[in-house]
């Protein structure tokens, strides 16, 4: 073998490596640009098919828009019982009551577990684990008996007292975590300068929590905004619904005429979610991130 | 003599700090006692309690002993829950960590714009749970649906994925797929964690691409994939709202989508027979005990600690 040819073999390989290295990020933005459009496609369908007039839902597999309607969402606020209004307000104070619960119940429960010294603290801290674990259909049927005898159907009540008592442990080990990050010299610092650890609590950890609070509430907000099981089972009444159990109710009386309306609804009822996810994401990836890896 | 009444000060000091914080811990702990004990473990004996009777709302609960467990033993419609339950937990919860997984890696070698993908595909977990969705699926899905409609144009003549009994469960597990965003940004933050060193070493030693995943990534991140497998598998054996709602409320068509959680809620709900419903909530808290115990015990033989 010659120099020349060796000198040519190793150009060779070298220019092929060259421009591998130059297609590669490019193949692998084509991939990730697709598979993104595929995975989002049935989402951004629906929304412009709620703006189309009713029937082409089931002929224009396509996401052009020639004509802006907005029929469907003028029909399907109305369609059912109560004005649309109705059910997101409601689900508004189920929301509003749920975040509200969570922030002041799970932040008292995650300080006594990051900082304070009780007995039978490792107990409770299992207790507390397990009990994110704890599947809702083993208590929902005593619970459902045991707010009956309240008189708590049809309110609000059954959806939001729980919060208060931090049932969403998940939220309680979030913000453990979260603590267990802060300097314990703060504390300290504060102990000496005269406060006691109700005043560290409100004074030291909660300002120093806002992220953690901030996962919280939007966690709480979307998953409040989206939960069903229990909303359907304690909110009979239509005057009652909260937006996930009215939208059902479109599904009962499935015309193909009412499609244009539901979809439009269901594209209102989403909006609350992808706002929350928009201007919430830092926040959430955070949260997912720190629970995720300990 | 100093030294030693310094020490019993000191120790005094503790103990009287020891009963503020025995006092401070139970009183920021009160609210989560007290929903542990009247809104977890309360309802939890009433239920296991209420297991063993038979119970409507409207009359006393009566003991029947083990009926209903023994009910449960030849009750088909269960059986066939528990199938649809498990092809569902089975087959949809590997598939949708192998794309999180896969993506996560191809993610974290430095893509530019890895940031708006990560949010693109995070974003369904959020959407997934709702009622939204649901009905979009039962649209997307159908005999006339945007997936039917898509084929059309290349000549392909779709049935009704969702009114055929074959293919019903198989649209709720594509949509379990589709949410496969949180346990990838879990996979994400893990791979982080893994020190670049590792890489550096193996590329000198010349290994490619795929033996450097074999040997670095997928031992290393093995404690982030039981760490998924575990919350997935029992979050999916807990799904409910969207059969409930692809299925119009009935788990059809045949019983197709009729989910454990399902069956539950049909009876204790939709019959109020509470005894029956208590007996299976308690059933499925067993099973999905069961999985969570195997897997921790199975973990020990493929889940690597570095440290």
């Amino acid at each position: 073998m010659t120099t020349e040819t060796l000198r040519t073999t190793v150009a060779a390989r070298r220019t092929g490596v060259v421009t591998w290295a130059r297609v590669r990020p490019l193949v692998i933005h084509v991939v990730l640009a697709a598979s993104a459009l595929v995975m989002l496609y049935p989402v951004i369908w629906m929304v412009v098919s709620s703006l189309r007039p009713g029937n082409e839902i089931f002929r224009d597999p396509g996401i052009l828009v020639k004509d802006l309607r907005i029929d469907n969402y003028r029909v399907g606020w109305n369609a059912l019982t109560e004005p649309f209004t109705r059910y997101l307000l409601n689900s508004a104070v189920v929301v509003l009551g749920s975040i509200f619960g969570n922030l002041v119940s799970c932040s008292m429960a995650a300080y006594a577990f990051a900082r304070l010294e009780f007995v039978g603290k490792k107990f409770w801290f299992a207790i507390m684990l397990l009990s994110i674990m704890l599947p809702i259909h083993v208590v929902i049927v005593p619970q459902y008996i045991l707010f009956s005898h309240a008189g708590w159907i049809n309110t609000f009540l059954p959806l939001i007292v729980p919060k208060l008592l931090a049932t969403d442990a998940f939220f309680v080990f979030l913000m453990v975590q979260f603590i267990r990050g802060i300097p314990r010299e703060l504390d300290e610092a504060a102990r000496i300068d005269g406060c006691g650890r109700g005043s560290i609590f409100l004074r030291v950890i909660l300002p120093l929590m806002v992220p953690a609070l901030a996962t919280t509430t939007i966690f709480t907000f979307i998953w409040t905004w989206n939960d069903f099981f229990s909303q359907l089972i304690y909110l009979t009444d239509p005057h009652m619904y909260t937006v996930p159990v009215a939208l059902r109710g479109f599904v009962d009386s499935t015309s193909s005429s009412s499609w244009g309306s539901m979809f439009a609804m269901s594209v209102v009822s989403l909006v609350p979610v992808f706002l929350a996810f928009l201007f919430g994401q830092r926040f959430l990836i955070k949260g997912i991130a720190t629970t995720g890896i300990k | 003599m100093s030294a030693l009444g310094e020490l019993g000060s000191l120790r005094g000091k503790k103990t009287a700090g020891q009963k503020r914080d025995n006092l401070a811990g139970y009183l920021f702990l009160a609210p989560w006692l007290l929903g542990l004990f009247l809104i977890t473990i309360g309802p939890m004996l009433a239920s296991l309690y209420l297991s063993f009777t038979d119970y409507n709302l409207i009359q006393a609960p009566k003991w029947i002993g083990l009926d209903n467990f023994t009910r449960m033993l030849s009750d088909e419609r269960l059986h066939n829950s528990l199938r649809v339950t498990f092809t569902y937990v089975f087959v949809s919860v590997p598939l949708q960590l192998a794309i999180a997984l896969l993506l996560a890696v191809v993610l974290d070698r430095g893509v530019r714009g890895m940031a708006f993908y990560r949010s693109v595909f995070y974003l369904p977990s959020l959407l997934g749970s709702s009622v939204a969705i649901a009905i979009l699926w039962r649209q997307v899905f159908g005999t006339t649906g945007l997936l039917n409609q898509l084929l059309d144009l290349v000549g392909i003549h779709g049935k009704g994925w969702i009114s055929d009994p074959s293919t019903a469960l198989g649209t709720l597990v594509v949509l379990n797929v589709w949410t496969f965003g949180s346990p990838m940004v879990i996979f994400l933050a893990g791979l982080r964690q893994i020190p670049s060193m590792y890489y550096e070493a193996a590329s000198v030693d010349g290994a490619g691409t795929l033996r450097r995943f074999f040997s670095i990534t997928l031992p290393l991140l093995t404690p982030i994939i039981f760490f998924n497998l575990v919350l997935q598998i029992i979050h999916a054996f807990q799904a409910f709202t969207q059969a409930f709602v692809v299925s119009g409320g009935s788990g059809g068509p045949s019983d197709s989508t009729m989910f454990f959680t399902l069956y539950l809620y049909d009876r204790g709900f939709g019959n109020f027979d509470m005894g029956y419903a208590s007996a299976m909530a308690w059933f499925l808290l067993v099973i999905i005990g069961i999985f969570t115990a195997a897997n921790f015990l199975l973990s020990k033989y493929w889940v690597f600690y570095d440290d």
